[in-house]
């Protein structure tokens, strides 16, 4: 285990002729929060993507508790197209759909809150808990997995308690303001009981208040359930506040990598970044 | 939780109600009153609208294929349930077809002749049902990638082409070709359907409330945050479809015995399309809809509006307006306005217990009012 | 070979009316993403609006008026029962799309009684018999692939040159932008729907000769049928949807001509299925990438 939980190993991303991410290498320890920041369409996201499995990269590898689970290199029509680098390296193909990702242990949010629109807050949860369930269809249709059933749903109830969602555990969940929309997302991924929690922006459209009471709650549920986190942001504050290191990406390469004084005081980062953000 | 044990009452009320309603039907009248043959039509409708909700509903799979899977249900229950003896006629052009045996004979030889019997058609019903299935996932394997138009014209094709390889002369001593598979013993009460599509749709609201049936509204709603919280959607997707092609094969199986005699021309996609319809009148996420849309189309199609095509509704006489044909013309004005006004339909996505929380609501309010 | 002509001339003569069809659907799916049900039994209206006008009055009025109606009719139908779902969900479209195919199918029902309407030799030149290197056909044959193609260029010609046809394509391309970019998004898909209604009436016309009778389901298997055609040639696609059709209309009568005229419906949607599995752009269809 080594106490490295992901590693990002030379993954390049590219679309068409489009390079997104070139040859990102990243490295996060167990307990860490770790930042990817970097400027609007700088690549953070299909990262993200890489990682979890919703985009296959076109070369490189991911690593997750020191096991490798993503390996891909240009193949067809790529071998030609290809710009990054690292291209022979690589041989094998391993391409797991997101479920099988996250059943090994990671979960993430979304930029733009993806929560299940007809389904109250509890059901929301209690959903993620789908792939932690081992009964067969013939099982649960006929309730013979009622023991699981019931400790799912105190699981999902303290869970609730925990991030303060359980007043509202029957509402809709789009029927939920903002923030805790946001808030019920990170209890959704937690439900599914991740080793690595990823949060895409998860701050995204939040006033300071709301981001400064996102930031302590972050921490907390690190420190409760024993995560670690990656997550991308664009709030200075969270970020400069949270993270233990932070990875910055410009045009989809690595700019820059460190602690947060280090980051704050790298000067290629004010150039391409820091410069130009209104809200650092 | 006393709102789960109102609802729960409430619940077996309403269908120990229904049931001794049928009872008195079944005891009071002879078994061709239309009464009878409104229960027994609806009941089978309500099944294969409910298997259709599952998917289309629930699942968020828009799927054409229902016709196909119920011709299968159809021939399987025929072919299986015809007597020995009667084979010689019924295949008459196929020196009396390629399977000599019928299960109800084969468990009435050691169940005795009436358990017997109906166990062998329940059996006969079942296999229809796996064969459904089966086909559902062979087909599944290719059709299930793609998005929603195309799975629907997909789905659609298959039932087509099923269809035709049912009226094919090379599978005649099997399928009897284009000609009617008759003979096999049914069901005359209306009971029997009625428990029978019951106990089925209950399986189908005991799959939609089980953790499976969670994911499959996840899927429905969000299918990439489904995959992100880790339900593998090929395998939920093929699952719903087979499930849902398994309760079509039943229903296609009661329809067959509902109807006497088995063809395939009755299994076009106009069936499917009057499915959906029931589906979409009861509305699409409810099983309770599509079993009341099943009884209120088929109530009046059947028995409250006849008059409308025999020259005599409602007490008033108007044979050039009243002919044939003009009560499925208002039915179908009436079935667009509320696919365009009411696209909720009767019941949206709520379930006939669920009436009980607004009313509750609504005593909360006054209270609070006051 | 010799005995297989007819089946060609004739398959040649199916897809152009298959492609006539086809048209309506490409051109609907392209602007509204939506497999237009109802378009199909348009075309069966057609064809029972001809057998109704060609017993009453000489066909040089009868035709025009075929067409009239039709376009009316395919015109009516977005707006009733499509343009008030603008905003829906794509499920709701569809289900009204089905909703209106089985209103047709009833309204014709009830007005027919149910009974096949018998075509009588209505238009009176093109259903004469003629012989082509021994084969005895209709006239109709012979023209229908003709005339499809002049009207495929024309209808190529419009979309390319002139202002509503650009107006299509960008709505086609992209359907929020164009009406943000100012154009009136309603007078582009009216006009889609009348130029599909338009074809679809000639195609019937041309069609209907050549058959005994139309009856109310007459609609469904031909509309089905150019629909495949319209995916196999890569939906959005006009010229893909003329080559699918004709490809389509060629095997089915080769398939018939070999003796298993069971099969030619099943060939058709067999060939749906692989096309979506292996190419679902079809052959001429736009790659078009979702965004995750």
């Amino acid at each position: 285990m080594s106490g490295q939980v992901l590693k990002v190993e030379n993954a390049t991303m590219q679309f068409g002729g489009v390079v997104a991410v070139d040859n990102l290498n990243l490295e996060i320890n167990e307990g860490e929060i770790v930042a990817l920041i970097g400027p609007n369409g700088a690549g953070k996201t299909t990262a993200f993507n890489v990682v979890t499995g919703v985009y296959q990269p076109t070369n490189g590898a991911v690593w997750f508790q020191g096991e490798k689970i993503i390996e891909n290199h240009p193949q067809g029509k790529m071998k030609k197209m290809y710009k990054g680098e690292h291209a022979g390296e690589y041989s094998h193909v391993l391409a797991p759909t997101p479920d099988k990702i996250t059943k090994l242990g990671m979960a993430r949010t979304f930029q733009n809150i993806r929560l299940w629109k007809s389904q109250t807050v509890f059901d929301n949860v209690l959903i993620a808990k789908h792939c932690r369930a081992t009964s067969n269809v013939m099982s649960a249709t006929f309730r013979f997995n009622r023991k699981e059933e019931m400790r799912q749903r105190q699981n999902v109830e303290e869970l609730l308690k925990i991030v303060g969602l359980y007043e509202e555990r029957d509402e809709l969940a789009t029927s939920l303001p903002y923030g805790k929309q946001r808030r019920l997302e990170i209890a959704r991924a937690l439900a599914a009981e991740p080793k690595l929690l990823l949060l895409d922006e998860p701050a995204a459209g939040m006033n300071p208040q709301e981001t400064d009471e996102l930031t302590a709650f972050i921490g907390e549920m690190r420190d409760r359930f024993g995560l670690t986190i990656f997550l991308i942001e664009h709030h200075m504050n969270l970020v400069m506040g949270i993270s233990d290191r932070i990875y910055v990406l410009d045009f989809g390469k690595l700019i820059a990598e460190g602690t947060p004084a280090e980051i704050q005081n790298n000067q290629r980062v004010i150039d391409a970044y820091l410069g130009v953000a209104d809200d650092a | 939780m006393t709102m789960q044990k109102k609802k729960t009452i409430f619940t077996t009320v309403v269908l120990a109600a229904l049931l001794a309603a049928c009872v008195i039907v079944d005891l009071t009248l002879p078994s061709f009153h239309i009464a009878v043959t409104v229960i027994k039509k609806a009941t089978v409708y309500a099944l294969v609208a409910a298997s259709m909700n599952l998917l289309n509903g629930f699942t968020g799979l828009f799927s054409l294929g229902q016709a196909g899977f119920m011709l299968l249900g159809a021939y399987a229950y025929g072919v299986l349930t015809i007597p020995v003896a009667k084979r010689a006629s019924v295949y008459q052009y196929f020196d009396g077809g390629a399977i000599q045996f019928s299960l109800p004979e084969i468990f009435a030889g050691f169940l005795g002749d009436g358990v017997g019997g109906v166990v062998g058609m329940l059996a006969a019903l079942l296999v229809g049902g796996i064969l459904a299935a089966l086909m559902a996932y062979l087909i599944g394997l290719p059709v299930l990638r793609l998005k929603s138009d195309y799975l629907a014209i997909a789905t659609l094709g298959f039932a087509e082409i099923l269809r035709a390889f049912f009226q094919w002369n090379a599978l005649g001593p099997i399928t009897n070709g284009s000609n009617l598979l008759k003979s096999y013993p049914t069901f005359s009460k209306a009971t029997p359907y009625v428990v029978l599509a019951g106990v089925m749709i209950a399986v189908i609201l005991l799959l939609i409330n089980s953790t499976y049936g969670r994911a499959f509204k996840a899927i429905r709603d969000d299918e990439v945050a489904a995959e992100a919280m880790g339900i593998n959607l090929a395998r939920h997707k093929r699952l719903a479809f087979v499930i849902s092609s398994f309760f079509a094969g039943i229903g296609g199986g009661m329809m067959a015995m509902y109807m006497g005699t088995i063809a395939a021309a009755p299994f076009k996609s106009s069936l499917t399309y009057e499915i959906l319809l029931i589906v979409v009148i009861g509305g699409i996420g409810s099983i309770s809809g599509s079993v009341i849309a099943s009884f209120l189309y088929i109530f009046s199609s059947e028995w409250l509006l006849r008059g409308l095509d025999s020259g005599e509704f409602l007490g008033i006489s108007a044979p050039g307006l009243f002919k044939n044909g003009f009560r499925m013309a208002v039915f179908s004005v009436i079935i667009m306005v509320i696919v365009l006004f009411f696209r909720r339909g009767i019941m949206g996505d709520k379930e006939l217990p669920d009436l009980l929380d607004r009313r509750e609501r609504k005593h909360k309010k006054e209270a609070a009012g006051k | 070979m010799q005995e297989m002509f007819p089946y060609f001339l004739n398959g040649i003569s199916v897809g152009g009316q298959y492609a006539l069809i086809a048209i309506g659907y490409t051109l609907v799916y392209g602007i509204l993403r939506l497999i237009n049900f109802a378009h199909g039994d348009v075309f069966m209206v057609a064809g029972l609006v001809m057998v109704y006008a060609t017993a009453s009055m000489p066909f040089y009025i009868a035709l025009p008026l075929v067409v009239l109606a039709t376009v009316v009719l395919g015109f009516l139908i977005e707006r009733v029962a499509y343009k008030p779902l603008r905003s829906a969900p794509r499920m709701s479209l569809m289900i009204s799309a089905i909703g209106v195919s089985y209103l047709i199918q009833n309204m014709a029902f009830y007005i027919t009684g149910g009974v096949p309407q018998p075509v009588s030799n209505p238009i009176p030149w093109i259903s004469e018999n003629v012989t082509i290197l021994g084969a005895s056909t209709k006239r109709v044959t012979i023209i229908t692939p003709i005339l499809t193609i002049l009207l495929v260029v024309a209808l190529v010609y419009l979309i390319n040159h002139t202002k509503i046809g650009m107006a299509m394509r960008a709505a086609a391309k992209d359907f929020e932008t164009a009406q943000l970019m100012g154009i009136k998004i309603n007078k582009v898909i009216s006009m889609t729907f009348i130029i599909g209604s338009f074809l679809a009436a000639v195609g019937s016309m041309l069609y209907f000769t050549n058959y005994p009778s139309v009856a109310i389901t007459s609609g469904g298997m031909p509309g089905l049928k150019a629909f495949v055609a319209a995916v196999f040639g890569g939906i959005g696609s006009i010229p893909g949807a003329v080559v699918g059709a004709f490809i389509i209309g060629l095997c089915e009568e080769v398939i018939k001509g070999l003796g298993y005229t069971t099969f030619s419906d099943a060939f058709t949607f067999a060939l749906l299925i692989v096309v979506l599995c292996v190419k679902p752009t079809g052959l001429f269809g736009e790659k078009v990438t979702d965004k995750v």
